[in-house]
């Protein structure tokens, strides 16, 4: 950046007083940088000054309100008739699924509480509209209508009718900002339905898929394997859908299998999520949780944080 | 006097809107060519007011959008600080400048500004990000003419410095 001296213009005086100034500038630019790694002030300092940033947001997610309304004003006629049909098949659907799962349910609490297990299999959720900001960290943040004053707290999950989102990074007294599974630098553990084998699943670098790096090469994964959460690390609940096997591959050092995952939520396309509110596990060492899931076939945002079924609990014992 | 207060408020509200702009998304696939809506504001007043655009100011907006971002506060702040002392420093060339070698001019600036984001978010501890990231700077030095037109001439309409 610095040039040399014989590059300024002459029509400038005082050149060394501004290289100085800027010296100075950018190294206040540094220090502030480094202390807000190290201490985390900027989100204090957002926390502060809510009353200012919130309208903005509020504000700069006009236009994308402003695009949704014209689309619905402007969508034609027919196309919102199919749409409300096939929304209306699938409540069809889901309700005679759920007619049929809450029997299920009440035996699964019946033999629940023979087996003395704490869970339960209500769901305590909370709904949240996305604001439409670009906070430009790549994309892989989404920021939400509710925050402190609703009860948002950070690290809770985060999911939509198809699968979990992410998970709650930061709180402003009325806007949150949700971390997304496909980040880099998140990571969520889970379990593949099938066959049960426990792993972990990594944000990745193009922003719309999931990498599993740690595969034993050995275990048995084969493309359109479904990921659920696993529940250990006590932050997501179990038994939620994650993602989807994609393409599996052996990793460059030969000591591992890499796989690919396409995540099951709509995360570009999700207005509306899900907080949740339990938290699973209690915080400490976690407790032995079994794998499986509920069956895929089996509706998946209401029924799915059933822990495991008892039968498969009696075979892992 | 009046006409000094409009002026004022004409410049302060390009950069607030510079700012709110940075928010607004776009839809998925333009994503990546969404230009640096601050960087290309403070570069047209940096070469028609210079009097107005100091270090310091490029520096207070840049804590701002670091406010309003909240990726890492300081990070626009420097980048902005280097962008508009290249600016400054260039300036009376860069004013006489036929208007593609402005862009041009402006492209360079853009891509040391990408440089120097992404030598901070490395040394943060961010993964690389994607090819597809390159691009703003070339919709910026694209657009840059039509907005030194664009700003141009509404001051023109206005009458205002």
């Amino acid at each position: 950046m610095a040039r040399t001296r014989d590059e300024s213009s002459p029509l400038f005086a005082g050149n060394a007083a501004g290289t100085l100034r800027l010296i100075v500038y950018l190294a206040l630019a540094v220090v502030l940088m480094v202390l807000d790694h190290r201490n985390g002030w900027l989100w204090r300092l957002r926390y502060t000054a809510s009353a200012v940033v919130e309208p903005v947001y509020r504000l700069a997610g006009l236009p994308a309100v402003g695009v949704r309304t014209m689309s619905v004003a402007f969508a034609d006629r027919q196309r919102l008739t199919e749409q409300n049909q096939r929304l209306r098949e699938d409540l069809l659907l889901a309700n005679a699924k759920l007619n049929r799962m809450a029997a299920v349910a009440e035996q699964n609490q019946r033999l629940k509480e023979l087996l003395d297990t704490q869970h339960s299999l209500e769901l305590n959720v909370q709904l949240a509209r996305v604001i439409g900001v670009d906070l430009g960290a790549y994309r892989y943040q989404l920021t939400l209508n509710m925050g402190a004053r609703d009860g948002v707290r950070p690290g809770q999950p985060v999911i939509d009718a198809h699968g979990v989102m992410g998970q709650v990074k930061e709180v402003l007294p009325t806007t949150s900002v949700v971390m997304l599974i496909t980040d880099p630098s998140h990571a969520i553990p889970v379990v593949i339905e099938r066959t049960g084998l426990r792993t972990v699943a990594y944000g990745s670098r193009d922003g719309d898929q999931l990498a599993l790096p740690t595969i034993p090469l050995a275990a048995d994964v084969r493309t359109g394997d479904k990921l659920l959460t696993s529940g250990l690390g006590g932050r997501f609940p179990p038994g939620f859908p994650v993602g989807e096997i994609r393409a599996v591959a052996p990793a460059a050092s030969g000591m591992f299998l890499v796989a690919q995952a396409q995540p099951s939520a709509d995360l570009d396309r999700s207005e509306d999520v899900l907080l949740l509110h339990d938290q699973a596990e209690p915080d400490g060492p976690p407790a032995p949780v079994t794998p499986m899931g509920p069956s895929g076939e089996l509706a998946p945002g209401a029924t799915s944080a059933a822990p495991p079924m008892p039968t498969n609990n009696g075979a892992t014992r | 006097m009046n006409k000094q207060r409009l002026s004022l408020w004409w410049f302060i509200g390009t950069l607030v809107f510079a700012l709110l702009s940075m928010l607004v998304p776009l839809p998925g696939v333009l994503e990546p060519f969404k230009p640096y809506w601050p960087a290309l504001v403070l570069l047209y007043w940096s070469l028609e007011s210079e009097d107005r655009v100091t270090l310091g100011l490029a520096f207070l907006v840049g804590l701002g959008a670091d406010l309003l971002n909240g990726v890492v506060l300081g990070e626009q702040a420097l980048r902005l600080c280097a962008l508009v002392f290249i600016a400054l420093r260039f300036r009376s060339r860069l004013r006489f400048f036929p208007m593609w070698q402005q862009a041009l001019a402006v492209l360079a600036l853009l891509l040391n500004d990408r440089i120097l984001l992404l030598i901070v978010r490395v040394l943060a501890g961010a993964s690389l990000p994607p090819a597809s990231w390159w691009i703003s700077p070339f919709v910026g030095a694209v657009l840059w003419p039509f907005l030194f037109l664009l700003l141009d001439d509404l001051r023109a309409r206005l009458r205002i410095q």
